[in-house]
Order: structure tokens, then C-alpha cells, then sequence
């Protein structure tokens, strides 16, 4: 395990010093220099100038790199072109709403897809069993903005439940009204979320349905319940544990999108802004942040299969 | 011995090597509804390509035109009433039809071109230069396609284009590793050895066994990964970061009818039955192919 943790570590490692690189290649790929965000478009070559002293264009690539890298490593995220606010706080202040979004989402995906894939499963020679892998196979083909827009127009616009969007200017000072806020969002996300997540469950649950050992518990007299219970659901857990990294990742970027249909205040509206205004120090770190938390949540959820599943414990390598 | 080597990955493996989780095994079906399965796909597929096609030939109103009352209700003028310019919506759907199914084949074929031949070197190439490029795959593997698209948008500036790119590049590292994974399955069977000993050259060994082994595989993922793109660039375009006007997409058009569902639902929700059926038909038609290139699966209750 401890052999299997340093290399995995490593790979983290190696993989965010890549992110780091390729961010700053990619964006530096763009025509036109950063320092046109300030400038009118008649601007002096005097003002040109001036600009691209304030924002570093004027020196070498290979300083400019130096300096960011250097920046990132101490957390410092430099300031924003257009509001001269650093960037770091303002991502973080952000965060309060995209990481309960993500996280509560991801937590009702969870729940729903682990009965819809069960039952779908089990009851797969019934009509609602069918009806359920039926239903998972829609979710994943509906674009998750668009399921927004229709509980919007249903639960805002029609019955006046919840608001179409928005969230308080306090935050979370009153938890009430920031739940109500999140509310039709974490819906949103939870139902196209619990789609993809249902046909894993399902699928490992049919797998360790048809398998020997269950057959066999069951003919050493141990009951439904008592065989699932003990072999069942460790064995179905593998394959759905292998996916949920990647699936919280997915969350975490659907929650950016979703963040624009409810005009939420969170990382996702903050990078459309930045995007729009060609302001590179916040699109920058917000793609660093939201890349260092995917690779980290891709670690952690690797270490947990560990844990979970004792025979890749037990092999030298592993699949990497 | 094609057959014993056409090889399949196995049904429970990690389901990530194939980017969904299986979809067939739709309960214990018959083979007979196993190819209703395809036809449904390719009625849906069928449908969103003829409405393409006619789209190059004949719109009920040019793109531009804005002669329309604004936010009409469908009616005999306007099949599906107007957006809030006055522009025909049944016209701007039928060009989004063009829209998406150039985005879904555009950046399968990228994802393909790039995908493929990264890893039939990675599975030829042995040692560091395999183990180097998986890593690699994996790193890209652990970001959502969603995010390198808002990357790559973010830096070459939005157009149809750059997201095509953009998702096709993204896309390409899970082609990429599915082959090498096949490719090398295929790479250790005897009749391989005896094609080298018999001189067959490594361009020949390719073309004759690793391609067609590796194929039926392959292009039930890469049908799953055309809805994907599908999708990808709705959310895109959703957001601002796809084509720009003049191009009609689907996403797009999701996010002008957004303001006014309440007056005029029609607008919100057509172009989103629109994606759904594009999307569920590839879905089904990679299902449909997944059993013709498995059999075995059939089966499986």
C-alpha cells in the first residue's frame, strides 16, 4: 500500500506541474497580447506600453513563466487585469456557492442512483424495472442546462415555489434562503448526475446477481437480504468506486454551467466574466483551481478503491 | 481465430476504458429486439440527418430574415413560431441539425485520428515510451471533456471551430487508450508472431489483424463519444463559447428562448427535444453495434 501510495502521489505530483505548464502554454497561444484588455483601441504606443509593463507582457516568456510558476507555488494568483482585486480571495469567496452545489448534488446523485441502479437491476423482469433503465438512458442524453431551464419555467415560473435564481448577498448568513437558492440547481444537477451514475450501479448489481458466490451463499442457506448484505454489495461497490472520481469532477463541472442557467454567483459565472473580458490572471487561476481539485479528487477516489477492494491491494502495480 | 481474438473487453471491467457504463444487458432481451435496438438508432440518427440535408437545400426563411412577428406562437407562417427577433425558429433548428451533426462527426474524427494512432504507438512501442504515453492519456482522461473544451475556447477565442477542436482533442486520449488496451491484446496472439516470422511487415500487421480486431470495439465507443461532442457543444454554446451568429445551434438557441419560456415555451424546448433525440439515437445505434460486435452479450441477463 505504501509502495502503491508513493507512486500514485508522484503521479499527482507530475500531473500538476503538466496542468501548471499547459495552462500557461495554452493561454499564452492566444493572438494578441493580455495587455489589449486595457486598451482602448486607439491607444498611444505609450499607453501600450505602459500596459504591458502592468501586466508583464513586455518581458520574456520564459520570465513570465518563472514569475507564475513561482507565484503559484506560493497560492498567489496575481491580480485581475480589469478590477485590480487578487484573484486568490475572490475564488475562494466563490467557492462558497460551487462547492455546497457541487457536493449536495453530487450527494442526492448518489443516493437516487444507488435505488434506481439497484431496482433496475434486480426487478430487470419487471415493467418498472425496465421503466428505470429506460429512464437512466434519457437522463444521460439530456443536456443538464436544459432540464434547468424546464424546472425552471415548472417550479418558478409556473407554481412560484422557488426562485428562478440568484442567491442572497449575504451568502450564507441566513442558511434558509441560501438552500432555497440551491435548491432547483441541485435538482438540476442530481438528475442528469444520477442518470450516468445509475447505469454503473446497475450494471456492477447485475454482475454480482449473476454471480457464483452469490449463487452459492444462497445455496448454503443464507438469505437474500443476508447474501447481498455480505458479498453482494462489497463486490457491486468496486466497479461503481472506480467511477466516482471522475463522475464528482463531471458534478463540479456541471455545476459551473448549471451556475450560469440560475445566474448563481459562483466559480462558473466568474470565469464566463473573465473569458468575456480576456481577463488572463482570473481565467488562469480558475482553471487552475478547478484542475487541481480534479486531479486531487481522481487521487483520493483511488485511494479509496484501495481500500475497498482488497485484491488490488494486494497487486504490485496496479492499473497504472 | 479472428474471432477468438476479436477481442472485447470484458462486460464489467472498468467502465471507464469505454467512458459510459454499459448500456445493453437491457434486461433479458431476445436477440430479436437486440437489432430493434439499431433500427430505433438509426430511424432517430436518420431523422436529424435528412432534416440536415434538406436544411442545404431548402429553409422555410433565410437565417436573416427578421421579417417575422416577434415571438410568434406556431402557427401555419411559422411551424414553430418565432424567437424574440423575429426569426423563423423551425429554419434556425433545421440548420442546427447541420450544426450538430458537424460538431459530433468533426470531432469524432479527430478524436479518432489522434486517438488511434497514439495508441497503436503506445501499444507497439514498449518500455518507458508506452508507459510515458499512458500516463499521459490518464492525465488527460482525468478532466471532463467539458473542461479542456472551456480551455481550449477560453484561449483560441470562441468559434464552431475551436470547439470542434477542442472536444476532439479531449475526446482523443479515451480513443487513445481503448486502443492501445485492444491493440495490444491483439499484438500478443500467436498468429501475430507467425505473420512476423512469415515477413508480413508492422504497416501489414496493422492493416490486416490490429484494425480490424481492434474496430468493432472501437467504433461502439466512438459512436458513444459523438453524443458526448453533441452535448459538449450545446453546453458550450449554452454558455457563449461555440459558434457565434450566424450558425444556428441547438445550445444556443436554448439560451436566447431562456428569457422568455414563460410567453413562449416553444422556443425553450424544441431545440432541446431536438438534442435528446440526436443524442439518444447515436446511444442507441452504439448499443445496437455493441451487440452485433458482441454476442455474447446478448445473452446476459
Amino acid at each position: 500500500m505504501t509502495r502503491y501510495l508513493l507512486r500514485r502521489a508522484a503521479f499527482l505530483l507530475i500531473s500538476l506541474l503538466a496542468a501548471i505548464v499547459v495552462l500557461f502554454v495554452l493561454l499564452r497561444l492566444l493572438p494578441g497580447d493580455p495587455a489589449n484588455a486595457l486598451l482602448s483601441v486607439n491607444a498611444t504606443p505609450e499607453q501600450i506600453a505602459a500596459a504591458q509593463a502592468q501586466v508583464g507582457s513586455d518581458r520574456p516568456l520564459a520570465e513570465q513563466f518563472a514569475s507564475w510558476f513561482g507565484d503559484v507555488l506560493t497560492l498567489d494568483l496575481g491580480r485581475s487585469f480589469i478590477s485590480s482585486l487578487p484573484v486568490g480571495p475572490e475564488i475562494v469567496s466563490r467557492l462558497a456557492v460551487t462547492v455546497p452545489l457541487t457536493l449536495l448534488s453530487f450527494a442526492l446523485a448518489l443516493v437516487v442512483s444507488l435505488v434506481v441502479g439497484f431496482v433496475a437491476a434486480w426487478k430487470s423482469r419487471t415493467w418498472y424495472g425496465q421503466a428505470l433503465s429506460a429512464l437512466s438512458q434519457l437522463g444521460i442524453a439530456v443536456p443538464a442546462f436544459w432540464v434547468g431551464i424546464l424546472l425552471v419555467s415548472l417550479f418558478s415560473i409556473r407554481l412560484r415555489l422557488l426562485p428562478s435564481g440568484g442567491f442572497p448577498r449575504d451568502d450564507w448568513a441566513d442558511p434558509a434562503d441560501a438552500i432555497r437558492s440551491l435548491t432547483l440547481p441541485v435538482i438540476t444537477i442530481a438528475i442528469v448526475m444520477s442518470a450516468s451514475l445509475a447505469r454503473y450501479v446497475r450494471s456492477a448489481t447485475l454482475d454480482v446477481l449473476g454471480s457464483d458466490f452469490l449463487r452459492n451463499a444462497r445455496a448454503l442457506g443464507a438469505p437474500f437480504r443476508v447474501a447481498m448484505w455480505r458479498h453482494g454489495l462489497r463486490n457491486a461497490s468496486v466497479p461503481v468506486i472506480s467511477i466516482l472520481g471522475i463522475e464528482l469532477a463531471t458534478t463540479f463541472l456541471g455545476a459551473v454551467v448549471i451556475e450560469s442557467v440560475f445566474t448563481l454567483p459562483g466559480l462558473g459565472s466568474m470565469l464566463l466574466r473573465a473569458i468575456a473580458q480576456h481577463d488572463y490572471p482570473n481565467i488562469q487561476g480558475i482553471l487552475l483551481v478547478s484542475t487541481v481539485a480534479v486531479l486531487v479528487i481522481g487521487f483520493l477516489a483511488d485511494l479509496v478503491q484501495r481500500l475497498v477492494d482488497p485484491r488490488l491491494r494486494a497487486s504490485i502495480s496496479g492499473n497504472r | 481465430m479472428r474471432e477468438a481474438d476479436g477481442s472485447l473487453l470484458p462486460a464489467s471491467g472498468p467502465s471507464t476504458v469505454t467512458g459510459r457504463a454499459d448500456a445493453a444487458g437491457r434486461a433479458s432481451v431476445a436477440g430479436g429486439r437486440r437489432s430493434v435496438t439499431l433500427v430505433v438508432g438509426l430511424v432517430l440518427v436518420g431523422l436529424v440527418v435528412v432534416t440536415a440535408l434538406v436544411s442545404l437545400l431548402w429553409l422555410p426563411y433565410p437565417l436573416s430574415d427578421t421579417s417575422g412577428t416577434r415571438l410568434e406562437a406556431p402557427g401555419a407562417a411559422h411551424w414553430l413560431g418565432t424567437d424574440k427577433l423575429g426569426r423563423d425558429l423551425a429554419s434556425q433548428l433545421m440548420v442546427g441539425a447541420r450544426i450538430a451533426l458537424l460538431v459530433g462527426l468533426g470531432s469524432v474524427v479527430i478524436a479518432a485520428a489522434i486517438g488511434i494512432l497514439l495508441g497503436l504507438a503506445a501499444a507497439f512501442a514498449s518500455g518507458w515510451v508506452d508507459d510515458t504515453l499512458s500516463a499521459f492519456f490518464d492525465i488527460v482522461i482525468a478532466f471532463p471533456v467539458l473542461l479542456l473544451a472551456m480551455l481550449i475556447v477560453a484561449a483560441q477565442g470562441a468559434s464552431l471551430w475551436s470547439a470542434i477542436l477542442a472536444i476532439g482533442l479531449g475526446m482523443s486520449a479515451i480513443v487513445a487508450r481503448l486502443t492501445r488496451v485492444l491493440a495490444k491484446r491483439v499484438l500478443r496472439a500467436q498468429y501475430i508472431t507467425a505473420a512476423r516470422t512469415s515477413g508480413t511487415s508492422w504497416a501489414g500487421i496493422v492493416g490486416r489483424h490490429v484494425l480490424p480486431n481492434v474496430w468493432p470495439t472501437l467504433s461502439v465507443n466512438l459512436a458513444l463519444q459523438f453524443g458526448i461532442a453533441v452535448l459538449a457543444e450545446a453546453s458550450l454554446s449554452y454558455l457563449g463559447l461555440g459558434a457565434p451568429p450566424p450558425n444556428a445551434s441547438w445550445g444556443r438557441m436554448l439560451q436566447e428562448a431562456q428569457a422568455t419560456v414563460a410567453t413562449a415555451p416553444v422556443g425553450a424546448i424544441a431545440p432541446g427535444i431536438a438534442l435528446v433525440i440526436l443524442v439518444i439515437g447515436v446511444n442507441l445505434v452504439a448499443d445496437g453495434l455493441r451487440d452485433v460486435a458482441d454476442p455474447t452479450r446478448r445473452s446476459r441477463s
